[in-house]
């Protein structure tokens, strides 16, 4: 007699430890192998949007910290650039350093995190979380330096950041720089060979270039395919047209490449807080402006390239002291435009992994 | 079993994706890109100014069509989808990227009426628009037709209205804690 099986659907979430969050997916499968998926958002849906509508635009900024909550820097950033654009203020130039490094700090720590929770998504119990931790931890410290906040930092301002950087900052920074490309070393030679971790990873969840293009991913995913897609270097932002780095790319698309191009860009990142630190100039950090800023009427859309890949804010000004319509381009929702075609087929203990490999943050998924 | 990291070594890009050398994205003029819309589609254009273009509702998924089939405008890639509520009309906007020519544009719609005001779906031009469509939707209820799955996405279903809205406001719940207190 020969087997039959039939198509079962089980919901994965949303209290599920390896959703990253309050995260739903109702999953058909067929035995083992995945035949549908179904993302279901909203579980930590606050409305940022309609409040940013009720603040005065310095106000918004204290919402963009709760949108990516391990990449808060970015978030603040991608806003006041958008600030910046519909009111032409220019920051001086020591305000975009330390913009810059406070970015490329977050950038670190948010690919740490996102390495880290990958490897737990592959069983790696606790362990290779607690040696990115431990790492993300030192630059939480520096975030407490400069502006007294750990997670929810809020340290840029519209036309500069909050405040200098104090003195003891500098040789913190210093030894960090120091140390840490020891530490990524450390962390290649633990995983990136690894013969569990290639096994799991290796060739598994493949998205195309094309594909991944017409479906809006960036950061990344993207870069995982091919695509050289860094708004750091194809729109340069702050000063980064003034550093050298390189986009850091890979070719096969797979969980692999996308764990590795993170790995590889916390390595272009410190490069980039090297020069940073050696060419930073002195000088004032904010332009002289009200905390009341009271924008044209008008409209700006500010992108940026945060760990995730392009966030971008669109303000509409009606010149009053709030934004019109404050509208948040997220990329971990629109990473997972392609949930479907990266899960469909593979097997129940791979959808942690390709899902994990996504790195999303549902904070900035349901805003 | 041996690895060669050179597999995933930085800097292989897919040759001809992106053009090296342009270190900014250029903004199109939504001059330019209008007369180049009505040379192909006719009076399809309502309005255009330095940095925007604003076409008919209707027309949009051709517009977006023609902006991504036409080989040197390329706009592959959807950046963003976003709806504003001008009380008098909604304006659906898109901003859209060229990865080939690095270059940007903004293209506008503004639709009418308060009940189900409605735009074509471009989800068989960009597959990006998925969720973003629903998210309009959900939040502010434009309706984007020819969406396959076109249902609240944030929100629940059955929630009252559309909370982007500027006549939103929120309904006064009679909330109750589920064991008195």
């Amino acid at each position: 007699m020969p087997l039959r099986t039939e198509p079962i659907t089980i919901n994965l979430g949303p209290q599920h430890p390896s959703t990253h969050g309050v995260f739903r997916l109702r999953v058909t499968f067929d035995g083992e192998v995945i035949q549908d998926v179904e993302p279901v958002f909203g579980y930590l849906h606050r409305g940022s949007e309609k409040l940013a509508e009720e603040r005065t635009y310095t106000q918004v900024i204290t919402l963009t910290d709760r949108l990516d909550y391990v990449a808060s820097m970015t978030s603040n950033q991608a806003y006041v650039i958008a600030c910046e654009k519909l009111t032409g203020i220019h920051p001086p130039e020591r305000g975009l350093y330390l913009r810059v490094i406070a970015a490329e700090l977050q950038r670190v720590a948010s690919h740490l995190v996102a390495i880290g929770f990958f490897l737990q998504d592959l069983g790696a119990f606790a362990t290779p979380l607690m040696y990115c931790f431990r790492e993300r931890e030192r630059i939480l410290d520096l975030f407490e330096m400069l502006c007294g906040a750990r997670i929810t930092l809020s340290y840029m301002r519209i036309g500069g950041v909050f405040q200098d950087a104090p003195e003891e900052f500098w040789p913190a920074l210093r030894r960090f720089l120091d140390e840490m490309p020891g530490y990524a070393d450390e962390l290649d030679a633990l995983l990136s060979e690894n013969e569990v971790v290639v096994a799991r990873t290796r060739g598994i969840g493949v998205l195309p270039a094309d594909l991944l293009i017409n479906a809006s991913a960036t950061g990344p995913v993207l870069r995982a395919s091919g695509v050289a897609w860094d708004l750091r270097k194809k729109d340069p932002y702050d000063v980064y047209d003034r550093l050298e780095f390189d986009v850091v790319t890979a070719s096969r698309s797979d969980n692999y490449d996308r764990y590795y191009v993170r790995l590889q860009e916390i390595r272009q990142a410190l490069r980039i807080l090297e020069q940073c630190y050696r060419d930073i100039p002195e000088g004032p950090v904010r332009a002289t402006l009200s905390n009341l800023v009271r924008p044209p009427v008008g409209e700006a859309y500010g992108r940026v390239e945060s760990p995730k890949g392009e966030l971008g804010y669109y303000l509409v000004s009606d010149g009053s002291i709030s934004p019109y319509r404050c509208r948040v381009r997220s990329p971990s929702l629109i990473n997972l435009t392609l949930l479907r075609e990266l899960l469909m087929g593979w097997k129940l203990a791979d959808l942690v992994v390709s899902f994990g490999s996504i790195d999303i943050n549902m904070g900035e998924v349901d805003r | 079993m041996t690895v060669s990291r050179l597999e995933s070594a930085p800097g292989t890009a897919v040759p001809g994706r992106c053009v090296q050398g342009r270190v900014m994205t250029q903004p199109l003029t939504g001059e330019v890109l209008a007369r180049r819309i009505k040379e192909v589609l006719g009076g399809v254009v309502d309005d255009a100014n330095a940095t925007d273009v604003w076409v008919r509702p209707q027309s949009v998924l051709e517009v977006c069509r023609f902006l991504k089939e036409t080989p040197d405008l390329g706009f592959d890639f959807l950046n963003s989808i976003s709806g504003v509520d001008y009380v008098e009309y909604f304006e659906v906007v898109y901003h859209l990227t060229s990865l080939v020519y690095n270059h940007s544009t903004v293209v506008k719609t503004r639709v009418y009426g308060r009940e189900e005001p409605t735009v074509p779906s471009v989800l068989p031009v960009w597959r990006g628009a998925d969720l973003q469509e629903r998210e309009v939707y959900d939040l502010m209820g434009i309706v984007f037709a020819g969406h396959p799955n076109l249902k609240r996405i944030m929100l629940w279903e059955g929630f009252p209205g559309h909370p982007l809205r500027r006549d939103w406001s929120e309904p006064d719940y009679p909330y109750t804690w589920p064991h008195g207190g």
